[in-house]
C-alpha cells in the first residue's frame, strides 16, 4: 500500500488550532491571484459561496453545475435550519457545545479540528447571510429567532420558514452572479463534469459535457474544486434531486482520489412513505416538525381503525417511552430505526403498514392552530398536495428515507483530498459529520467550507504552482477526452432490452434491503455477489436512444447509473468491513442490551479511505486513525 | 388512469415543433405529472422512440426547474409547480395539453426544455447586496422588524421558474423582478443599493425582450410561490424614485 494520509491537522490547543493555522498559512498576493484560474464544479450552497468568494478575492474562477441555473442546485430544498453557537436564546449554547453535539452526534467517527473549526466559523455564517439580506425569522423586537432541533438540547436553529435551504442558497447564487457580472466567475451551466484531469499527479482540469449540444470540453486550471453534494440516489429513492449524482466524486475516485466512509448514509426520519414503483423520488418533512409533533403507533399489531378512533391508551408514543429527556428530538439515526423497528413489528401505519404517526394535535391544543401553520404552513400545505391529507386534522404518516451521505472523498484539514490541487467541499466531501449528522448541520457545513475555509486555505496549494500553468492541449487532457467519448460510445451502442431507470431501480432495491437503516454481513455479501453481475447486465443490455452529440436525458442518466453500479460496490464492502455499529452504520450483529448501535472504538476508530486500485479489483483501505483529545468517547445516550 | 397526451416535440432550437398524440396507460391516480411522463418515457424508450425531454429536479416545488404549460396554464392546475401536479385532479381518459413555457426571452432547447437564463442575467444586473464575505456586521447588530422581515420573506420566496413570464400576454418579467426589488429593498441591508438595483434590473429585463406589465395579474395568479402582484407596486414606486433621483442628480 503506497498512500499515506497526513491530515495536516495544526497542533495547538483545540480553540486555537484554525486561528493558528490562518496565522501560519500561505499567502497569495492580491496581484497575484489573477494569474491562478480556479475549477469549481457545483453550484449549491458549498460551490456557490466558493466559487463568489475566490472570485471576490480576485481569482479566475470557472463555475460548472448541470441544472439550467446555479440557483436549482439541490441545497435549495433543505428546510429546517441553519446551526450557530450565537447562544442568542442565553440557554448555555457556546462553540465547545455546538463542537461536542457534533462529534458526539457523529458517533465519534469525525475529526476533532475539523468539527470545532466548523463551530467557530457557525458564528461568521450567520453574520455573512444577514449582511446578504437572507430573511431569517424574527421576534417581535427585530433580533434573530431561534428554534430548537433534533438531537440538541439549546435552541441554536436559524431559520427562514421552511425555505431556510433556498434563502441561504439565494444569498450565494446572487453573490455568484454579482461575481459573474464582474467577470471573475464565469458560469457553465448545464453542464456536467465526466472526468477529472491530472498532470504529473495533480489535479489541473476536468473533462465536461454541454448537456445542450453533447459537445465535450476540457478546461485547464491550476486547482479543481469539487462540491458537487452527495451520493443518496445510489439507493434510487431519496430525498435528493433527480439529478444528484456520484460521478464527479467518482471519477475523481478512479483518478487516485481515496473514498472515505461510503458506508456512512443518513437515513432521514421525516418522509413521506412510499406509495408506488413508479415513484420518482422521496419527500422529507422537516425535522422540525419533531419540535411539535408527536411520534406514536398504535400499540396493537396490524391496528386498522383511524387515528383519531384510537384512544390515547392504545397509542405508545415509543420516542418519549424509550428516550425520555429527548424524546420526539433524539437525533435522526435513532428516530429512523426505533420507526423501522415498530414498523418490522407489524404496527407500522398506512398502506402496506410502512409508516409511523406524526401527530401535532396536542402542539395545536397548546399553541393554537395559527402558530402551528406560522412554523410549518408549506409543509403542511406540500403534505396535503402530496397525500391529499391535511395535517391538521389527522396525523401525518411519515416513514424514513435516504437523505444525507456523510461519506465523500477524503480531505485534510485544508479541504484537499491525497490528489494534490483536488479540493473537495460540502457534502462531497467526508470530513465533519462522523458516522451520523445532526440536523441542521449541512447548510453550515457547505457555506463555511465555501465563505471561510477553502478562501483561507486554497493557497496553501496554489502558493506553489506559481508558473505551473498547464496547457489543455496536454496529452493528459487529450486521452481524458478520449476516455470520456469511448464511454458515451460504449452506452450508445449497447442497444439493449433493459431502460436505464430499470437498472437504476433495481439497484437502489437491492442497496435499500442490503445496506440500509440495519445492516449484517451475510446481506452484504450477498449485495456483492450482486452488484457486479448487475453492472456487467447493464453494460450488455442497457437501451440508451439518441446520440451523444444532442440534449440526451437519457444519456445523462446512463453515465450517473454506471456509476452508481461501481460505487454501490465499494460503499457494501466498507459497510462489511467496519465490523461494528456507529452513527447511521447499524449492523445488526453489533448492539447494546437496549438495540443501541454498539461501537468498537478499539478497532475501527478509523477513518476508512479507499484507494481504487482498478477495474473489478480489490480496493485498498487506507485508516485514517481518530485521536480524541478533548472529548471522551462514550456510548452515545439520548435517554 | 388512462390519459390522451397532445406533447409539443421539437428537436433542438433550431427546428420547428409540433404537438404528437401519446397514450398514458394505467397511471396511479397518486402518481405526480412528471411521474406519469416518466412512466411514458419508459413505455416509449421500450418502443425505441426518443422519449420526451422536460426539466425537473428536485420534484418537491422549490428548485423551480419544472416548467409544463398544461392545457393552456403554466404548472398546470392548481398552485405550485408542475412536479406537484397529482394526475387524482384529471379525470379518468382526459385529453391532456403539454407545451413548454413560451416567451421570447426564454429559447427553446428541445421538446418542454427552454433555456431561462435570461432571469440568471437579470440577477446579475442588481439583484444582490454588496458584501464582501468576512466583511458583516454581528448579526444582530441591526434589528428588522419583523413584519418587514416576514414581507420580504414572501418575496423572496420566488422560486425562480418563470411561470409568471409564460402567464402574461406581455411576456412581462415584471414579478420576478419585483421579488427581488422588494426582497432586498424592504430590508435595512438593502437600502444602498436599493435605486441602483431596480434601475439596472428593470432596464436589464427590457433589454433582454421581456414585455412591459399591464396589470393583468396573470403572473400573481399564477405563482407556484404565491408571490403578490402588490410587490410590483413596490418596485413601479422604487423605478420612479430611482430614476427621479437619477434624473435630478444629473
Amino acid at each position: 500500500m503506497s498512500t499515506t494520509l497526513d491530515s495536516k491537522v495544526p497542533s495547538g490547543t483545540l480553540d486555537k488550532k484554525w486561528d493558528k493555522h490562518r496565522g501560519e498559512s500561505k499567502l497569495v498576493a492580491p496581484n497575484n491571484r489573477s494569474k491562478f484560474d480556479i475549477i469549481v464544479v457545483g453550484s449549491g450552497l458549498a460551490g456557490a459561496s466558493a466559487a463568489a468568494t475566490l472570485g471576490e478575492l480576485g481569482y479566475n474562477v470557472k463555475c460548472f453545475c448541470f441544472q439550467d441555473s446555479p440557483r436549482r442546485a439541490h441545497s435549495i430544498a433543505a428546510q429546517g435550519g441553519i446551526n450557530a453557537a450565537k447562544n442568542y436564546h442565553n440557554d448555555g449554547d457556546s462553540v465547545f457545545r455546538l463542537f461536542y453535539d457534533t462529534i458526539k452526534g457523529g458517533d465519534f467517527r469525525s475529526r476533532e479540528a475539523n468539527v470545532h473549526r466548523l463551530a467557530e466559523i457557525s458564528l461568521n455564517i450567520i453574520d455573512q447571510c444577514v449582511a446578504q439580506g437572507v430573511p431569517f425569522a424574527r421576534e417581535y423586537g427585530g433580533l434573530l429567532a431561534n428554534r430548537s432541533f433534533g438531537g440538541v438540547q439549546v435552541s441554536r436553529t436559524f431559520y427562514a420558514r421552511g425555505q431556510t435551504g433556498q434563502q441561504l442558497l439565494l444569498g450565494a447564487y446572487q453573490a455568484l452572479e454579482q461575481q459573474i457580472a464582474a467577470r471573475t466567475v464565469e458560469m457553465y451551466p448545464r453542464t456536467e463534469m465526466l472526468d477529472l484531469v491530472l498532470v504529473n499527479g495533480h489535479a489541473k482540469g476536468i473533462v465536461a459535457r454541454n448537456l445542450v449540444t453533447g459537445e465535450i470540453t476540457v478546461h485547464a486550471a491550476d486547482t479543481v474544486v469539487l462540491a458537487t453534494g452527495g451520493y443518496g440516489n445510489v439507493f434510487y429513492l431519496s430525498t435528493n434531486a433527480k439529478g444528484c449524482n456520484v460521478t464527479a466524486t467518482w471519477r475523481a475516485h478512479k483518478r487516485g482520489a481515496l473514498f472515505a466512509n461510503p458506508c456512512f448514509t443518513q437515513i432521514h426520519p421525516t418522509c413521506i412513505p412510499v406509495s408506488g414503483s413508479y415513484q420518482a423520488k422521496l419527500t422529507l418533512m422537516s425535522e422540525s416538525l419533531r419540535n411539535d409533533g408527536r411520534v406514536w403507533v398504535p400499540n396493537k399489531k396490524g391496528d386498522s381503525r383511524a387515528p383519531n378512533q384510537i384512544p390515547e391508551k392504545e397509542r405508545d408514543y415509543y420516542l418519549e417511552r424509550k428516550y425520555p429527556s429527548f424524546g420526539n428530538l433524539v437525533p435522526r439515526d435513532i428516530a429512523s430505526r426505533n420507526a423501522k423497528e415498530v414498523c418490522d413489528d407489524g404496527r407500522g401505519v398506512g398502506p402496506g403498514g410502512l409508516g409511523v404517526y406524526l401527530d401535532f394535535s396536542d402542539a395545536i391544543r397548546r399553541h393554537g392552530e395559527s402558530t402551528i401553520r406560522e412554523r410549518y404552513g408549506n409543509l403542511f400545505e406540500m403534505y396535503l398536495n402530496i397525500t391529499d391529507e391535511n395535517a391538521y386534522e389527522t396525523p401525518m404518516r411519515i416513514y424514513p428515507a435516504v437523505h444525507y451521505t456523510m461519506g465523500g472523498l477524503w480531505v485534510d484539514y485544508n479541504l484537499m483530498s491525497n490528489v494534490p490541487g483536488l479540493h473537495v467541499l460540502g457534502e462531497a466531501n467526508f470530513s465533519d459529520h462522523g458516522a451520523n449528522r445532526l440536523g441542521a448541520s449541512a447548510l453550515m457545513q457547505g457555506l463555511a467550507d465555501g465563505y471561510f475555509v477553502i478562501p483561507s486555505t486554497i493557497a496553501n496549494y496554489l502558493a506553489s504552482q506559481l508558473g505551473k500553468k498547464v496547457s489543455p492541449d496536454r496529452p493528459e487532457f487529450k486521452a481524458a477526452e478520449q476516455e470520456v467519448r469511448d464511454r458515451i460510445k460504449r452506452l450508445l451502442s449497447a442497444k439493449g432490452k433493459k431502460t436505464v431507470t430499470t437498472f437504476h431501480r433495481e439497484l437502489g432495491l437491492l442497496v435499500w434491503d442490503k445496506c440500509g437503516m440495519t445492516r449484517d454481513a451475510q446481506g452484504l455479501n450477498e449485495a456483492l455477489q450482486k452488484i457486479p453481475a448487475m453492472r456487467e447486465e447493464f453494460w450488455g443490455n442497457v437501451n440508451v436512444l439518441g446520440d451523444g452529440e444532442e440534449f440526451n436525458q437519457a444519456l445523462e442518466h446512463a453515465g450517473r447509473v454506471a456509476d452508481f453500479l461501481e460505487f454501490a460496490e465499494l460503499m457494501c464492502l466498507d459497510a462489511l468491513e467496519r465490523n461494528e455499529s456507529c452513527g447511521c452504520h447499524f449492523r445488526t450483529e453489533h448492539q447494546t442490551k437496549e438495540g443501541e448501535a454498539l461501537r468498537n472504538d478499539n478497532d475501527y476508530c478509523y477513518v476508512s479511505a479507499w484507494e481504487y486500485a482498478g477495474q473489478e479489483a480489490r480496493p485498498n483501505l487506507v485508516k485514517e486513525p481518530l485521536a480524541f483529545e478533548n472529548v471522551k468517547l462514550t456510548q452515545r445516550s439520548y435517554k | 388512469m388512462n390519459f390522451k397526451l397532445k406533447v409539443w416535440r421539437q428537436k433542438d432550437g433550431r427546428s420547428p415543433g409540433s404537438f404528437k398524440d401519446y397514450e398514458a396507460k394505467d397511471i396511479p391516480s397518486q402518481a405526480s405529472f412528471l411521474e406519469m411522463l416518466d412512466i411514458l418515457n419508459e413505455v416509449l424508450s421500450e418502443r425505441g422512440e426518443d422519449p420526451i425531454a422536460f426539466d425537473s429536479d428536485c420534484r418537491e416545488g422549490i428548485c423551480g426547474m419544472c416548467s409544463l404549460v398544461i392545457n393552456g396554464v403554466p404548472h398546470g392546475p392548481g398552485k405550485g409547480t408542475t412536479c406537484q401536479v397529482y394526475m387524482r385532479r384529471f379525470k379518468d381518459g382526459d385529453t391532456i395539453w403539454i407545451e413548454p413555457f413560451h416567451a421570447a426571452a426564454f429559447l427553446p432547447v428541445k421538446d418542454l426544455v427552454v433555456d431561462r437564463g435570461a432571469f440568471d442575467r437579470i440577477i446579475e444586473a442588481g439583484g444582490y447586496i454588496d458584501v464582501r464575505t468576512g466583511s458583516a456586521p454581528e448579526a444582530n447588530a441591526l434589528p428588522v422588524p419583523k413584519h418587514d422581515a416576514d414581507l420580504a420573506m414572501e418575496a423572496a420566496a420566488c422560486i425562480g421558474c418563470g411561470a409568471c413570464v409564460a402567464a402574461c400576454p406581455n411576456s412581462s418579467a415584471m414579478l420576478f423582478v419585483a421579488a427581488k426589488v422588494s426582497h432586498l429593498g424592504l430590508l435595512p441591508q438593502g437600502q444602498a443599493e436599493r435605486d441602483s438595483r431596480a434601475l439596472h434590473m428593470v432596464r436589464k429585463m427590457d433589454e433582454l425582450g421581456f414585455g412591459n406589465c399591464r396589470n393583468h395579474y396573470e403572473c400573481e395568479a399564477i405563482c407556484p410561490a404565491e408571490v403578490s402582484a402588490t410587490f410590483i407596486s413596490r418596485l413601479n414606486r422604487d423605478y420612479i424614485v430611482a430614476s427621479t433621483k437619477a434624473a435630478v442628480s444629473v
